[in-house]
Formats: structure tokens, sequence, C-alpha cells
């Protein structure tokens, strides 16, 4: 990193601090250190579901606009196999992920290819449909209210000197940063994994090649779907569910992938960690409800000082 | 080996190719020659299945291959280097090979064949773990020939591999292909350096407007006088 960016992404992170110093300084150190890790590892799983969202952008250039109202179908896809199976999220994860590529791979593939090289806001429109579809289901199918999800061990808790933190959170947040370590290997190691970068580094390239180039986008469509299903089963075990959370996680993710950097993975995780100790801060701080005002701020900042995000390359 | 017969190709309403007719002799080189905006880009692209024609027929080996998908028509043995390179600026020098040695019909050689890629070009294997987009032009040109070479073609064509390139590297690129032509590959050569591909051709075409205006062997075509005042200036 340049010395001006980290001068940048400093003055950023500066600036956030600054505008929860006045009300944070009232309360107990340990208390606000508990906050300060509660919002990191929510964070993370924040960051596995947006980046999802940034790895299919990356690639296929289409913004999954249905993105929040998936991470909500898995949320209650969880819950579903919990009541059922008593099925642990943590073992849930894998049939959910599955599906959800499979998924993924079939909305790309059958709906979303057609739509590849026509305007962007035919694009735009398809997948808000899309999305829009998904959450009359789920309030046909589970009603508006909230649907929660208790582990026998959701209240137990590591204690770290004056630190207590819950399991469920410290297991999801590991899982969430194994699976984007999971990923990332994928892409280095693995041939699919290096065509898909291919695709998504010139596309012209990619055909000169010889690369079935839709079928790369339907793969890479198929594991944003996966990585925002793991983290809907993650996420569910830390938040009720409801439908109405659907756009909201969108909208979330989409801020999320902003701030990180569109495009880099390591931005996405460090995007969600960014939003999730904002919104805890502003939690203790001021409200839990104004936690998205201060995530829009955050986002307002980052869009000045930083067009291309923390961690984005900038445009050339 | 490549037969084109009546090719048209439009961009919209604009018509970028009219009644294209060519053919091309197995290990031979031919060249295409024209302006700007002739149709040589569109023309090499409709062919590699990046363009889809209205209309006509591109036969390889007998097999009409016109509106096929692009990675169906590498698969047969029709590569291509094209203009601007069109590498991949993030990926290694070695990934940029792994890649182009994916589609099926080269897979199982790939690894052979990336160690003759770095024997054709030294260069590239002083640069394996670099970037591409931090090669300079000609060793991106280079890379672009060896990524081409990866797929196992039979057929490779050439557009604009020169543009752009210092005078000695032009050498270079020219003596490649010279070079993979004498290996057995067959040549399609687009070049603004009409001079040289003439040259080098064993049958050339002149494109203008999208329209074929001239063909015959690259000497006839070079002792032609429309040909050296248009594309020659002399």
């Amino acid at each position: 990193m340049k010395p001006k960016s980290a001068v940048t992404i400093g003055a950023i992170v500066a600036g956030l601090v600054a505008l929860y110093s006045w009300r944070l300084a009232a309360l107990p150190g340990a208390l606000l250190g508990n906050v300060l890790v509660t919002g990191l590892l929510t964070g993370l799983v924040y960051g596995l579901m947006a980046l999802g969202l940034s790895v299919i952008f990356g690639v296929v250039r289409v913004v999954n606009f249905a993105h929040g109202e998936m991470m909500t179908i898995a949320m209650y896809a969880a819950t579903l196999l919990f009541a059922a199976l008593k099925l642990d999220p943590f073992l849930a994860l894998f049939p959910v992920a599955v599906i959800f590529f499979a998924f993924g791979y079939a909305l790309q593939a059958g709906l979303i290819n057609p739509f590849i090289e026509r305007p962007e806001h035919s694009q735009f429109m398809l997948l808000v449909a899309v999305a829009i579809i998904m959450v009359n289901v789920l309030l046909m199918g589970f009603g508006p209210d909230a649907r929660s999800l208790q582990v026998d061990y959701a209240l137990e808790s590591f204690e770290i000197g004056p630190l207590v933190v819950d399991k469920v959170r410290v297991y999801a947040a590991a899982v969430a940063v194994l699976l984007a370590v999971a990923l990332f290997a994928f892409f280095r190691i693995t041939s699919t994994g290096r065509a898909i970068r291919a695709c998504a580094d010139n596309l012209l390239g990619a055909k000169v090649v010889g690369l079935d180039v839709k079928r790369y986008y339907a793969l890479t469509f198929g594991i944003g779907s996966a990585l925002v299903g793991a983290a809907g089963v993650l996420q569910v075990m830390l938040v009720d569910v409801t439908p109405a959370l659907g756009p909201a996680y969108t909208l979330l993710a989409f801020v999320i992938v902003i701030v990180g950097g569109l495009g880099s993975m390591a931005g996405a995780l460090a995007g969600g960690v960014l939003i999730g100790v904002s919104e805890a801060l502003a939690g203790v701080a001021f409200t839990p409800s104004a936690k998205s005002m201060f995530s829009f701020a955050l986002l307002i900042l980052v869009l000045l000082l930083r067009p291309q995000g923390l961690l984005g390359k900038k445009a050339a | 080996m490549l037969e084109v017969r009546d090719l048209d190709l439009f961009y919209g309403d604009a018509q970028a190719l009219d009644r294209v007719s060519l053919s091309v002799d197995e290990g031979a080189i031919v060249a295409i020659v024209g302006s700007n905006g002739a149709g040589k880009t569109s023309l090499i692209r409709t062919i590699a299945g990046i363009e889809t024609p209205r209309s006509g027929t591109i036969r390889f080996r007998g097999k009409d291959i016109a509106g096929l998908p692009s990675h169906a028509v590498v698969d047969l043995g029709v590569g291509q280097v094209a203009e601007g390179r069109q590498v991949f600026p993030t990926l290694s020098v070695r990934e940029n090979l792994e890649v182009g040695g994916l589609v099926p019909r080269a897979r199982a050689k790939a690894r052979a064949t990336v160690d003759e890629v770095f024997a054709l070009f030294p260069r590239l294997k002083e640069r394996e773990k670099q970037a591409a987009g931090t090669l300079s032009g000609g060793e991106q040109q280079m890379l672009a020939i060896g990524r081409c070479l990866m797929g196992q073609p039979e057929l490779v064509m050439f557009d604009e591999p020169s543009l752009g390139l210092a005078p000695a590297v032009v050498q270079e690129v020219f003596r490649t292909i010279v070079a993979l032509n004498r290996r057995g590959i067959t040549v399609v050569l687009v070049e603004q350096n009409v001079a040289v591909s003439l040259k080098l051709a064993s049958r050339a075409y002149v494109l203008e407007n999208g329209r074929v205006v001239m063909e015959g062997s690259g000497a006839e075509l070079l002792a032609d006088d429309r040909v050296r005042q248009a594309y020659l200036g002399l």
C-alpha cells in the first residue's frame, strides 16, 4: 500500500472514531472492548455475505440486487432444518451452500446470461424483480413475524479477562474466515479458479483463448450464492430473521463492498468488519436503530475520500 | 483448410462485412490488408466466433463453423492472437499460459506445452511469476502468441501483431510467425505493415469498406500499382 493510501484510510477510520468518541468517552472500558469484539465478529459474517456480492460483481459485472433476499432465504432454511431435523447450523451450512450453489448456477445460466449483453438498467430490473418475488414468497410462507434459532449453546460465552464473547459469534466468525480463505485458495490454485479470474481480467481475452465464458459466469454466480447461503446460516444464530431483512441486507452488502473496494476479496472482509464495528458502536453510543445511519455516513466518507474503496484499485 | 463464403456481418444497422469470401490452404501464410475500419478485425472475430455473422458460411476442414461460440471454434484448432494482445493483466505469465491450455483439445498436453513456449520465448520464462500487465509491449505480444499456442492451434489468425512495438521487436514477431508456419501452423496475418506481410504471404486479400476488392499472390499484389499507391505510399 502506498503511504498516501494509508493516510487516507487512516483519516477515514479517525473520522469514524471522532464521530463516536464524544458519546463513547462515558462508557466503561470493558463494555467498549466487548462492543468492539462483538462488532468485529459480526462484521466477519457480514464480510462473508458481501464477499458473495463482490465475487459476482467482479467477474460477471452484474450487481446481485437479490443478494440480501438470498441471505434471508438461507436464514429461514437454517431455522427449518433446525426445527425439523435438529440439524446444527454449523452442519446445515454444507447442504444449504450446495443447494445455493445449484440455485445460483441455474439463475445465471437460465435467466441472467440472456441479459448479459443488454443495458444495465434491464439487468437491474431483472434482479430487483427476482428479489421482490423472493420477499413475497417468504412473506407467504412464513408471515411477517420474526423467527429465531436457539442452539443449546446459544447463551454460552468465552471469558477472556474483562471480555465476555458469545461462543456462537466466535464460531460463526471463524467459519466465515475459513470460507474466505478457502475461496482465496480456490481462485489461486485450481484451474477453474484461474479461468474465472481470467474472465474477470479480460473478457475479450477469455473468448480469444476459448474459455466458455457463460459457463464460468454461471459457476461464479453459484459460488457467490453459496457464500451468501453460508453467511445466512451463520447470521441466523446471531439475529432473528424476518422477510423484511432481505432488502436491508442487499443494501448493507452493497455498502460493505463499496466501502471495502469493489472487486477486492480482502476489501469485502475489511468493509464487513468496519461496518460491523460501526453498527455495534452506534448501538451502544446512541441507539441500535441508528446503526444504518452511521453505516451510510461511513459510506459517504469513503466515497468522498477514497472513491475506489479502502482496498480497491484506482480505476485506470 | 478454411473457406469463407459470402460472409455478411452487421453491427446494428451498420454493415461491417459485405459478402466476404476467402480461402486459406493448409500450411499457407495468407495476408489480409486494408486501411483502418476496412473490416479486418471484424473478419477475424467473426471467423473466431466472437461475432455472429448475419449470413454466409465459414468452413474449417469441411465443417461449417459460422455462428459457433468462440470456445467451440478454438477447440477445433482455430487460434487467434488478438489485436491489442488481450493478455490477462493481473494473472502471472505462467497463469496466462495455463488458462490458454484449458480448451479440451489441449488440456492433456498443457504441461509440456508450457515448457515448449518457454523454450521458444526464454524472456517469458524469466518473468514466469510476474503479472502480465507489468510486461513490456513486446513481451506481452510474445505472451499472447505463447498463450495461443497453448491451445494446440492448427490455424492461427494474427491481428496486427506488430502494432505499437519497437522496430527490433517487430522483426522478432515476424521471425516467430515464419518459424511457427515452418512447424506446420497455417497463418492468417492481418497487418498494417503491408510491405512485410505481402512479402511473407503466399496469398493475400485487400479489404475495403468490408468488401474484398483485390486478391492474388503476395508478389502480385506487391507489384500492383493500386496497392503500391494506397498502402505502400509509392
